[in-house]
């Protein structure tokens, strides 16, 4: 299974701050595929996915175990 | 303390001034962000910041390795608090000790704005009349990985 991570207006938007999928061996742009028609409301173009707590490629393979988590944008500092 | 932290208790500034002092510097620039009332009009009560804390930590850390590569001879030392912050709070705190003030100046800049491009918080303006997540674009999708 992948662990998805949700944060800040994300986490309240879908109500969790975690869920549990069973796409090990599909690419990171599939998850953001299924992701963005479970919520097509909340996430916009400008969300990053982090895999394993780095920045992931859209053509990343997902493994079993990874974490992944929803970046939408930064306000730090 | 760790060079790079998360933090949630008040932020003493001196601490990490200290951790990067040592005999080659001729420098240490100091720079800490304060929670701010007003902003273009509108009075914030306090703030709230959120952090994905192992990555923001490491993306803290990533940083810091960026700015010695890139500035020879100096030392990095970062936090960021998250938690509920009231105005005048210190939310994030730079420490850079270089031999000589340009670069000091110049790294702490940059280190400021690599923190608002890459890493995980978020912060989120309790006003007294709403609230809302900073940055947080909530626009339908265009599609694909920004």
């Amino acid at each position: 299974m992948i662990t998805l991570c949700y944060f800040a207006g994300l986490k309240e938007q879908t109500g969790v701050s975690e869920e549990q999928v069973d796409m090990a061996g599909q690419t990171v742009d599939d998850l953001w595929q299924w992701a963005t028609t479970k919520y097509p409301d909340f996430l916009s173009g400008a969300t990053r996915l982090a895999v394993n707590e780095e920045y992931a490629l859209p053509t990343d393979v997902l493994e079993r175990g990874d974490v992944v988590a929803f970046i939408p944008p930064v306000s730090g500092g | 303390m760790k060079a790079f932290e998360i933090v949630t208790e008040a932020i003493n500034p001196q601490i990490y001034a200290d951790f990067v002092l040592r005999p080659e510097a001729g420098a240490v620039t100091l720079f800490t962000g304060h929670v701010r009332e007003w902003t273009k009009g509108v009075r914030t009560l306090h703030l709230s910041y959120e952090a994905y804390v192992p990555m923001a930590e490491k993306k803290l850390a990533q940083i810091g390795e960026e700015i010695e590569r890139r500035w020879e001879g100096t030392q990095v030392a970062i936090a960021h608090r998250i938690g509920e912050l009231q105005i005048s709070d210190i939310a994030v705190v730079i420490a850079v000790s270089s031999p000589h003030r340009k670069t000091a100046y110049e790294a702490n800049e940059y280190a400021i704005e690599r923190i608002k491009e890459i890493v995980p918080i978020w912060k989120k303006e309790i006003w007294e009349d709403g609230e809302e997540w900073i940055g947080d674009q909530k626009k339908k999708p265009e599609g694909g990985l920004a």
